[in-house]
């Protein structure tokens, strides 16, 4: 098997989708049906490399990192760096080629399933193409191997984002959801960028491998440690915003404004997942400190979603606060060191949430078309509270969505069981080894609160009784395109996939090929090493899985109770709790929050600026202005701004008195410094500022008049005089001037040739 | 009467040159006019393929001649759509009479 | 005089007559027509000059091309019937004076000039340059190459884009 090969096949799928892009986003209205399929078979293709690129890659070179890279420019020797070459290139490690195929996965089955939801669609071959060049994007972000392309492509993925969230401009709230996640996005990148500049200033490269081997071998910016925890966390600023972390995580919810299957791609399997990616590809370069940041960072984000999810009742909200959610513990777990446990969570939610996402597009698209037949358009054809029964009419959504709700409640025989597990396990690892006992009981009331919130969403919309009788007869089953996607997801989210044993995943392949790595960072900042960590991880495995086991059943069951069998009555609850039931109905008012102190205060800053240029830069300007029309009609207007002017006059003449004196003194007895001359000096000193200011007052107006005035007329006259001699060659006819060019020529060539 | 050489190439580029030269200037007709731009860049053709036969320019002559001739077909395809774009708008090809930006 | 020289004076005579016709003819279609005869001319010169290829693209882009422009150009900026209106050269003085100092000073540096001339006329030595300017152009002069290409599709799009007729904007 040839290594060439893989990198051949690896950046073909890196280009296949930016292939489809442009032939879309040039071709696209003349292609029959937008040019769908184009972009659904490249995509396919895409899925059929990668997985041929992964299996090859784990059979035949399972240890090692296959490396391609060129120099793209030389900048040569820069001042205060440097020769300074910078290489791009990829890297096909085992971590790279599993997220290329999970990204290749979701990728094209959404491809698939939007066909059928983006039916109709006004702008549907730019949404193609868009899809299409999230992926290449996406892929850039996966395959790079230094962080300068990791940050174009951050970028990116970004843009991408941004266009698929407004994909449906014309609404005024998608329009502000798409800027917004765009402009927080914006603040993490400043973040990452001034880390990466923080390791780009130290090591002088971007390639990850060049730094971690500096690093490892001592080598580490500003020869302190806590510039490398900086550098880390400020690395981690790009994984909060994109990963939708906590304080950046207000972006994620807004985003839903796009269709749904972009929420599935972008907003829930893999952008979003680009934060986690990050943070496991540099993870040997965070210290001790910059983990636990980023496990409390994990933490708090899991925990503040999951409890607004509780309280939402659109689908697709609902969702998004389960995917922060879901994201914060795949942080939390790579910040406590579980870093496989981390990276295999992203995988298994990838498969999981993308089904959940496209099963709520199969919901929507269904409500939609019922409400569209009604002719109600007052109806949210999200809000779950509108649905209910809907498992006799749509039983394929209904079935599949119950299996993704399954795993990711952690129940047993599924992915996200063994995924989610050994979070928990890493977690309470930790507490263990570190006494930070806060995130593993922060990580297990979010597994119970995940089950709770997501049964509640299953019952709600599928079971019990439809709300209006007229629209359930309308519900139909979403058609062949929609369904395989999600039976697909919903195979994938079974155990057998990621390890043949269901209650321990450090038997599967994804721990056999992903072992955490060993940190590169100096020993006194170094976290706990991987074999005492997974040493207590192995104690801590079985405690961890019954507890949290105990814990999701009974968040089913609450579920259950609540919003199945009503033996508690959910809206007396939240009336009895009803500042608790807001605070979560509003979001823990984060909106408001940020709308309070960045909106706010940069009007607050502004208006300040504005009075500053209105009166202190503007004053200044304007009263340069007067003085100057003060001097030049000093004389004319008899000192009709006698105050300023004379004023003006006394500081000339008092600088110049100044100056005279200091250079009489110094330059003209340079020798003799007896006291005698000094005073003769400022004696001239005065008599010349008074000379100045005299000759201002006296000759300010007679000097304009006769000398400027003078000089701008002269200038007039002569142009005109000229201006009448030289109008007798301008015939304005091009072939004349080409006579006095050629005659012009003549001379030129004999004056120089005879000189 | 002495062999035929290198000047004898220079002197026929010159005439035709000048000629060419002649037709830029005096013609009226932006279509003459077009015409005398050709014949001035096939004296420069001779020249260039002249030297290099003659001189140690080897091909390189003959390289810049092919140029040349690419240049003068983008040349009188574009000048002559102008003209006719000129000939739409004034109703002349005359270039003296197309004095519009002068009033 | 040998046969090539003979050969020389014939075109470079026909070359300077057709040429005199092109600048001096009252009539637009004589002018377009002599201008045919230079450029065989000029095609022939190339010919004993032994660059083949660039005497069989004179005849390609020139005659085939040039040519062909130019009369579609008289043709459709001239009523047939009246051809010969306008023609009537200008300014005949100055650029008589002008021109023939000009051509004076270039005979003059031409025929002064001591050039380090290497005859490399030789019957037998004679090879097709085809091969060598295909050489050159994928190998030296790629880049120009390249460039050259792209003006003409730059002059073939701009062409067609100022040529073409406007639609009328209002039906009067």
């Amino acid at each position: 098997m040839n290594q060439d090969l893989l990198v051949i096949l690896s950046i073909s799928n890196l280009l296949i989708p930016l292939l489809s892009f442009l032939i879309l986003i040039f071709f696209g209205k003349r292609l029959p049906r937008g040019g769908d399929s184009i972009a659904t078979t490249l995509l396919f293709i895409v899925l059929g490399s990668s997985f041929y690129v992964m299996f090859q890659k784990l059979m035949n070179f399972p240890d090692e990192a296959i490396q391609a890279s060129f120099k793209w420019v030389s900048f040569g020797n820069v001042p205060f760096i440097g020769q300074l070459d910078i290489h791009l290139g990829i890297v096909l490690d085992n971590l790279s080629v599993i997220m290329l195929t999970v990204v290749a996965i979701v990728s094209s089955l959404v491809h698939l399933f939007s066909i059928g939801y983006m039916k109709d669609d006004v702008r549907y071959s730019r949404y193609f193409a868009f899809l299409g060049f999230f992926t290449f994007s996406m892929s850039v972000i996966v395959l790079t191997n230094n962080f300068f392309t990791m940050y174009v492509g951050w970028e990116l993925v970004g843009i991408s984002s941004y266009l698929l969230i407004g994909h449906w401009y014309e609404k005024k709230s998608a329009s502000d959801a798409a800027i917004k996640a765009f402009i927080v996005n914006r603040i993490g990148d400043l973040g990452m960028f001034a880390g990466v500049m923080i390791i780009f200033f130290t090591f002088k490269t971007f390639s990850f491998d060049q730094i971690f081997n500096a690093i490892s071998s001592g080598n580490i910016p500003m020869g302190s440690e806590n510039w490398l925890t900086a550098a880390g966390i400020l690395i981690f600023c790009g994984a909060i915003g994109k990963s939708a972390q906590f304080p950046l995580h207000v972006w994620l919810p807004d985003a839903m404004e796009g269709p749904t299957p972009v929420s599935a791609l972008i907003h829930a399997a893999t952008m979003v997942a680009a934060g986690v990616y990050l943070v496991a590809r540099v993870f040997v370069m965070f210290t001790a400190d910059a983990l636990v940041f980023i496990a409390y960072i994990g933490a708090i984000t899991a925990f503040i979603s999951a409890t607004i999810a509780i309280a939402q009742n659109d689908i697709k909200k609902v969702l998004a606060y389960s995917t922060i959610s879901q994201l914060g513990y795949m942080i939390m777990g790579l910040g406590v060191g579980a870093y496989t446990a981390g990276f295999f969570h992203l995988t298994t939610h990838a498969m999981f949430k993308a089904g959940l996402f496209l099963g709520s597009g199969s919901v929507i698209h269904a409500m939609h078309h019922a409400l569209h037949h009604q002719h109600d358009h007052q109806t949210d054809p999200q809000d779950i509270r509108n649905m209910g029964g809907l498992r006799q009419k749509m039983p394929v959504t209904f079935w599949t969505f119950l299996i993704f709700t399954l795993a990711i409640s952690g129940v047993p025989f599924t992915s996200g069981f063994l995924s989610k597990d050994s979070i928990l396990a890493g977690t309470l690892a930790f507490g263990n080894l570190t006494g930070h006992y806060l995130i593993p009981i922060i990580g297990f009331f979010v597994a119970g609160l995940t089950a709770f919130y997501m049964f509640r969403l299953v019952i709600i919309t599928f079971l019990g009784e439809h709300k209006d009788n007229n629209r359930i007869v309308l519900i139909h089953e979403s058609p062949a395109v929609m369904t395989i996607p999600l039976i697909i997801f919903a195979v994938l989210s079974f155990f057998a996939f990621y390890s043949l044993n269901p209650f321990d995943a450090a038997e599967g392949w994804i721990y056999k090929v992903l072992p955490r790595p060993d940190s590169v960072v100096p020993l006194a900042s170094k976290a706990a090493s991987s074999d005492v960590f997974n040493e207590a991880l192995h104690h801590a495995h079985y405690p961890a899985m019954f507890l949290s086991l105990i814990i999701a059943g009974l968040g089913i069951l609450f579920a259950y109770i609540t919003y199945h069998w009503r033996k508690i009555d959910a809206d007396k609850v939240a009336e009895k709790f009803k500042p608790v039931y807001q605070f979560l109905l509003n979001k823990w008012y984060f909106d408001e929050l940020y709308g309070k102190i960045f909106v706010a205060g940069t009007h607050a800053t502004t208006r300040i600026l504005r009075w500053f240029d209105n009166n202190i830069i503007d004053g200044f300007v304007n009263n340069v202005g007067h003085w100057t029309v003060a001097i030049t009609l000093g004389y004319k207007e008899q000192w009709k701004y006698k105050t300023l002017s004379s004023t003006v006059y006394l500081t000339v003449a008092i600088i110049t008195s100044v100056l005279v004196t200091f250079f009489s003194a110094s330059s003209l007895w340079p020798a003799a410094s007896s006291i005698i001359n000094y005073l003769f000096a400022i004696i001239i000193g005065i008599i010349a500022g008074s000379l100045t200011f005299f000759g201002f007052w006296a000759g300010a107006g007679g000097f304009d008049k006769y000398i400027v005035d003078g000089l701008v007329n002269g200038v007039a006259y002569l142009s005109g005089f000229f201006g009448l001699v030289f109008r007798k060659f301008q015939t304005g006819k091009i072939q004349t001037y080409l006579i006095f060019v050629l005659f012009g020529f003549i001379v030129l060539y004999f004056i120089f040739r005879f000189l | 009467m002495f062999s035929v050489g290198l000047t004898h190439y220079l002197v026929l580029s010159a005439i035709l040159f000048s000629l060419g030269l002649f037709g830029v200037v005096t013609r009226r007709n932006a279509i003459l006019v077009l015409m005398g731009i050709e014949l001035i860049l096939n004296s420069a053709n001779i020249n260039f393929i002249a030297f290099s036969h003659y001189g140690k320019l080897n091909i390189d002559g003959q390289l810049a001649a092919v140029f040349v001739i690419i240049l003068a077909a983008a040349e009188a395809a574009v000048a002559l759509a102008i003209v006719l774009n000129i000939y739409k708008t004034f109703q002349t090809v005359n270039v003296d009479e197309i004095n519009k930006l002068k009033e | 005089m040998q046969m090539l020289d003979l050969i020389f004076y014939v075109f470079a005579l026909l070359i300077i007559f057709s040429a005199s016709v092109v600048v001096f003819a009252k009539n637009i279609i004589y002018s377009a027509f002599a201008l045919l005869f230079t450029f065989f001319g000029v095609a022939a010169i190339y010919v004993l000059l032994t660059a083949d290829f660039l005497a069989v693209t004179q005849l390609l882009i020139y005659v085939g091309g040039i040519l062909v422009l130019m009369l579609f150009g008289v043709m459709l900026t001239h009523k047939l019937i009246s051809v010969d209106i306008a023609v009537k050269p200008m300014r005949i003085l100055p650029a008589t004076i002008i021109i023939a100092m000009i051509a004076g000073t270039l005979i003059g540096i031409f025929t002064t000039t001591q050039w380090k001339s290497v005859e490399s006329f030789n019957g037998n030595q004679i090879k097709t340059t085809t091969n060598l300017i295909g050489e050159a152009f994928l190998t030296a002069y790629l880049l120009p190459f390249e460039v050259a290409s792209v003006v003409l599709l730059v002059a073939l799009i701009g062409a067609a884009l100022l040529a073409r007729r406007e639609k009328p904007k209002n039906n009067v």
